[in-house]
C-alpha cells in the first residue's frame, strides 16, 4: 500500500505541484486566472515545451544536449534567410526544420561514432552552431521576413481562439507521447538508456536510435526557434541561447532520470508548464527578475529533492 | 567439553513490510571453523547476514559473539568485534594502488598532520600480503589492473589487518579461475590454522564438500539443519536445500543429434583469439571448457557480431551469414545468453515484459506499433513455459532472484525460436534448483532440434551437460572431446596448454 502511494507520487508528484503553484498564484493575483493570461502562459510554454519533448528523448537515452539553443538560433536565422530571399514561406520552413534534423544528427554522429560524451559533444557544437549564426547574421537580427498568412500563423494565429503555437505544441506532445509508449521506436529509447550494452545484445542499433533522438530534438529546437522567429517578424542571433537549461529543467521536474531509462514525457510537459507558470506569475506579481531566478531554481532543487525521496 | 561457538544466532526472525524473510533462524560457528551457509537464491542467506553485521535489525531473536549479547546497528561494529564481509561484488577502487585500498578509510598520517605516511603503508601492506603467500602483489600495482583473484587477496589482507576473526565469503570464487581458486583455498586453509573461522556462502557443491567442516541450510527462510559436511552427502543436501528429491543433478540427454547446422571457419582476431574452427550439430549441446580469459566468451561475441573479427567465415544451414551487429545474428536465428546477466543480458530498471520484447520486437509489434495483446500474449507465454516465479509481468527484473532472471534471460532468447543458441555461463550464481531447470530447459530446446553452445567454466557441468566438449586456451582451440572420453583430466590438461597441472583439477 505504501509502495503504492509512493510510487504513484512520483507520478503525479510534478502535477500537484503545478496544482498548487497555480492555486496560490491565483490568490497573490486577480489577472492570473483570466483567459487572456492563461493562453498567454500557454503560448510562452510552448516554445521550451517543444524543446523539452526532444531533450526528453535524449535524456532517456542517458544522454544531453546542450545545443538546443544555438540549433534554434541557427535554424531560424537560416530560415529567416531563406524568407527574406523571398522563398515560400512553407517551404522555407520544411527547410529549416529539415535543417533542424540534420544538426542534430551531427551531434549523434559525433556522439556515436566519435565515441564522444553528450556533454562534451554537444557543448562543442553549441559554441560552433553559434558562432555559425553570429557569423551568417553578422551578428545583425534578419527582419522584414515574409507577410504570408501562413507564415504569421505559426507564432501568431489563433484557432478558435487557441493560440496556433499552443495547438502545435500539444499535436507534437500527442504524436510523441505514442512514439514513447506505442512503438518499437520508444521502447529501444527507453531500453537504449536503461542498458546499452543488453539493447545492443539484443539486436537494437544503439547508434542508430541515438542519432534519431539528437535529430529529432534537433528538429524541435528549430520549430520552436520558427514559432519565435514568426512571432517576432524577425530572427534574432541571439535567440535561445540559455535556453537548454530550461528545457533540462523542465524533463528533470517531470521526473525523468538523467541515468536515463526512467521517466515520462507527460511529466515534461507538466515540468514545461511549473517553469512558465512561475515565470508568468512572478511577472504578474512585478516580482524583480533577479528574485524569480532564486524561485525558479528553488523550485528545480525541491522537485529533484521530492523525486529522489520518493524513490 | 562444550565450546562456546565464536557466532551464535538464535531464533532470528527479520520481515520486511509484513513479507517474513527469516523465521526462527539459527546458526552457529566455532572459531577456526569453515561453515557453508547453503540454501536456493531468495533462502534467507544475504538477510541473515546482514542481520548478523548490522545492517538490518533483527526482529526476534539473540546474537552472541564469544558468549556475549551484541546488537550491531551498523557493519562498522560488528568489524569492531571481528566479523568482515567480502562481497561478491569487491569492494575494490580500481585506480587506486594496492596499498591506497589496503588502508582506505584508515589511512596512516604522521601524527594527525593529515599527511600520508605511504612509506609505512606500503611497508606494512606488503607484509600482510607475504602473510597470505600473495607475493605475486605489489603494493603500488594499480588494482584495476589486476586480476579478480588477486583483488579478492587485497580484500582478505584488508579484513586481516582490522584483525579479523570471522570473515563471510559472498561467493567468493565466482569469478576465479581454477588457478586462482586453488590458492584462495590454500589461503582459506592457512586462516583456519590461525583460528579465523569463515562463513562460506556458494553454490558449488564441490568447493563446499572440499573445504568445509559443516554446512547450515535454509529453506524460505527457514532454518532447515546444520551437519558435518563429513556425515553428509550432495543429495542430501539438496534435498534440504529444495525440499524434495531433485533426481539426477544432471537431466539424461535425449535429443537426437542431426547434421552440421552451424559451422565457424577460421575466426580469428589478432591478439585475442586465431584459427577457430568448429562445428555444432542440429540437436546438440557442444559445451565450450577453458580458464577465465581464455578467450571463449571474445570468441562467442565475435560470432555474434558484438566484437570485431578480422577474418573468418559463419554459416548456418550450409549458408554463409555477414554478421556485422547483433541484430545479423538475431535474424539469421542465433541467440546469445552472456555471462553477466545484470551488465548486460537484462535492463534492470524495466519490466519482465519490456525485457523479453527487446529481442521480440517484430513479433509483438505492427509496422513498428506495438500491439499490446501480442505483447501480453507472448510474454505470458514464455513465462509460464519457463516457469518464473513473479508477481506478473510488469514486475521488475531487478526484484526478481538469480534464477530467476536468468530464466527471464532465457525467455527473450526462446522468443526468437533460435537455430543456435549460445549460452556463456549459463547457470552462474544460480541454485541447484534452478540450476536443474535451465539445464532440463536446454534439454527440452535440442530435442526439437536447436543446437546450443555452452560455455562453462565449472567443469561438472560441462562434463555433465555437453555431447560434445571443444577447450580452449590462449585463444586457441586445444582439444575437442567427446562426452564418452572426456574427463576433467583432459580438460584441465588441455585448458592449461597440455601441461601436467595436477594441481588445478580442483577435486
Amino acid at each position: 500500500m505504501k509502495r503504492l502511494l509512493v510510487t504513484n507520487f512520483a507520478k503525479i508528484g510534478p502535477f500537484i505541484g503545478l496544482i498548487v503553484i497555480m492555486i496560490i498564484l491565483g490568490f497573490l493575483s486577480d489577472n492570473f486566472f483570466t483567459l487572456d493570461n492563461i493562453l498567454n502562459l500557454l503560448r510562452q510554454v510552448s516554445v521550451n515545451a517543444l524543446i523539452a519533448f526532444g531533450m526528453t528523448f535524449v535524456i532517456l537515452t542517458a544522454g544531453i544536449d546542450l545545443s538546443v539553443g544555438s540549433i534554434l538560433a541557427l535554424g531560424s536565422a537560416l530560415t529567416a534567410g531563406m524568407l527574406s530571399s523571398g522563398m515560400d514561406p512553407i517551404f522555407a520552413v520544411f527547410i529549416g526544420l529539415i535543417i533542424g534534423l540534420a544538426l542534430g544528427a551531427v551531434n549523434g554522429l559525433i556522439i556515436t561514432k566519435g565515441k564522444v560524451a553528450p556533454f562534451i559533444a554537444t557543448l562543442a557544437t553549441m559554441t560552433v552552431f553559434r558562432g555559425v549564426t553570429l557569423v551568417y547574421t553578422d551578428g545583425k537580427p534578419i527582419t522584414g521576413l515574409s507577410d504570408s498568412f501562413a507564415f504569421e500563423m505559426i507564432g501568431r494565429g489563433y484557432v478558435f481562439g487557441i493560440p496556433f503555437p499552443v495547438i502545435l505544441m500539444l499535436g507534437v506532445f500527442l504524436i510523441l507521447y505514442f512514439v514513447l509508449r506505442k512503438t518499437v521506436f520508444g521502447r529501444q529509447v527507453y531500453a537504449v538508456g536503461g542498458n546499452e550494452e543488453a539493447s545492443t545484445l539484443s539486436g537494437i542499433r544503439a547508434d542508430r536510435v541515438k542519432i534519431w533522438v539528437y535529430s529529432l530534438t534537433g528538429m524541435l529546437s528549430v520549430l520552436a526557434g520558427i514559432i519565435l522567429t514568426s512571432r517576432l517578424n524577425s530572427a534574432q542571433p541571439t535567440a535561445g541561447s540559455m535556453y537548454e537549461l530550461d528545457a533540462i529543467a523542465a524533463v528533470v521536474i517531470g521526473g525523468t532520470s538523467l541515468m536515463g531509462g526512467r521517466g515520462r514525457i507527460v511529466g515534461t510537459l507538466v515540468g514545461a508548464l511549473i517553469i512558465g507558470v512561475l515565470d508568468n506569475g512572478l511577472n504578474l506579481l512585478n516580482v524583480s527578475s533577479f528574485y524569480q531566478q532564486i524561485v525558479k531554481g528553488g523550485v528545480i532543487l525541491l522537485a529533484v529533492l521530492l523525486d529522489r525521496r520518493s524513490k | 567439553m562444550v565450546e562456546t561457538p565464536f557466532v551464535e544466532m538464535i531464533n532470528i526472525d527479520k520481515s520486511f513490510s509484513g513479507n517474513q524473510v527469516l523465521k526462527g533462524v539459527n546458526f552457529e560457528i566455532n572459531s577456526g571453523e569453515i561453515h557453508a551457509l547453503m540454501g536456493e537464491n531468495g533462502a534467507g542467506k544475504s538477510t541473515l547476514i546482514k542481520v548478523l553485521t548490522g545492517i538490518h535489525a533483527r526482529d526476534n531473536g539473540i546474537i552472541k559473539v564469544k558468549g556475549k549479547k551484541v546488537d550491531f546497528s551498523n557493519p562498522k561494529q560488528a568489524e569492531q568485534d571481528g566479523i568482515i564481509v567480502i562481497h561478491q561484488e569487491l569492494n575494490i577502487i580500481p585506480h587506486l594502488t594496492v596499498a591506497e585500498n589496503m588502508f582506505l578509510g584508515k589511512e596512516l598520517t604522521y601524527g594527525k598532520t593529515g599527511i600520508l605516511n605511504t612509506k609505512e603503508m606500503k611497508k606494512q601492506t606488503e607484509t600482510s600480503l607475504q602473510d597470505l603467500g600473495a607475493t605475486n602483489i605489489q603494493p603500488e600495482d594499480t588494482a584495476g589492473d589486476l586480476s579478480v583473484g588477486k583483488q579478492q587477496m587485497i580484500e582478505i589482507a584488508r579484513a586481516l589487518a582490522t584483525n579479523a576473526e570471522l570473515i563471510i565469503m559472498d561467493e567468493p570464487t565466482a569469478a576465479l579461475t581454477a588457478r586462482e581458486i586453488e590458492s584462495l583455498f590454500n589461503v582459506v586453509e592457512s586462516l583456519r590454522k590461525k583460528g579465523v573461522s569463515i562463513i562460506y556462502i556458494s553454490h558449488r557443491m564441490e568447493e563446499i564438500f572440499q573445504i568445509c567442516d559443516r554446512i547450515t541450510v535454509l529453506r524460505d527462510g527457514q532454518y532447515i539443519s546444520t551437519e558435518f559436511i563429513r556425515e553428509t552427502s550432495f543429495e542430501a543436501i539438496v534435498k534440504m536445500m529444495v525440499g524434495r528429491e531433485l533426481g539426477e543433478r544432471f537431466p539424461a540427454r535425449t535429443s537426437i543429434i542431426g547434421d552440421v547446422v552451424f559451422e565457424v571457419d577460421n575466426l580469428d582476431r589478432r591478439g585475442v583469439f586465431e584459427n577457430i574452427s568448429f562445428n555444432v550439430r542440429k540437436g546438440e549441446i557442444l559445451g565450450v571448457a577453458g580458464l577465465m580469459g581464455a578467450g571463449r566468451t571474445e570468441i562467442m561475441e565475435a560470432i555474434f557480431g558484438f566484437e570485431k573479427k578480422n577474418n573468418g567465415t559463419v554459416k548456418l544451414d550450409g549458408k554463409a551469414l555477414t554478421i556485422n551487429h547483433p541484430s545479423d545474428a538475431i535474424k539469421a536465428g542465433i541467440g546469445f545468453i552472456t555471462e553477466d546477466r545484470k551488465a548486460k543480458g537484462l535492463v534492470l530498471n524495466a519490466s519482465i515484459r519490456e525485457n523479453i520484447s527487446l529481442t521480440n520486437m517484430k513479433a509483438v509489434s505492427n509496422n513498428g506499433v506495438i500491439s499490446a495483446s501480442k505483447e501480453n500474449k507472448l510474454i505470458s507465454d514464455l513465462i509460464k513455459r519457463l516457469q518464473v516465479k513473479t508477481t506478473g509481468i510488469e514486475q521488475e527484473i531487478k526484484h526478481l532472484s538469480g534464477g530467476n532472471q536468468q530464466k527471464v534471460v532465457i525467455a527473450k532468447w526462446l522468443g526468437i525460436k533460435p537455430k543456435l543458441l549460445i549460452l556463456d555461463e549459463p547457470t552462474r550464481g544460480v541454485d541447484v534448483g534452478a540450476k536443474k531447470e535451465i539445464y532440463t530447459i536446454m534439454n527440452e530446446l535440442t530435442e526439437k532440434g536447436v543446437a546450443i553452445i555452452m560455455i562453462s567454466s565449472e567443469l561438472p557441468e560441462v562434463l555433465g551437460v555437453s555431447d560434445r566438449i571443444m577447450v580452449i586456451h590462449e585463444g586457441k582451440i586445444t582439444r575437442t572431446l567427446d562426452r564418452e572420453v572426456a574427463d576433467q583430466e583432459k580438460i584441465m590438461r588441455a585448458a592449461t596448454g597440455g601441461e601436467n597441472h595436477e594441481a588445478l583439477i580442483s577435486n
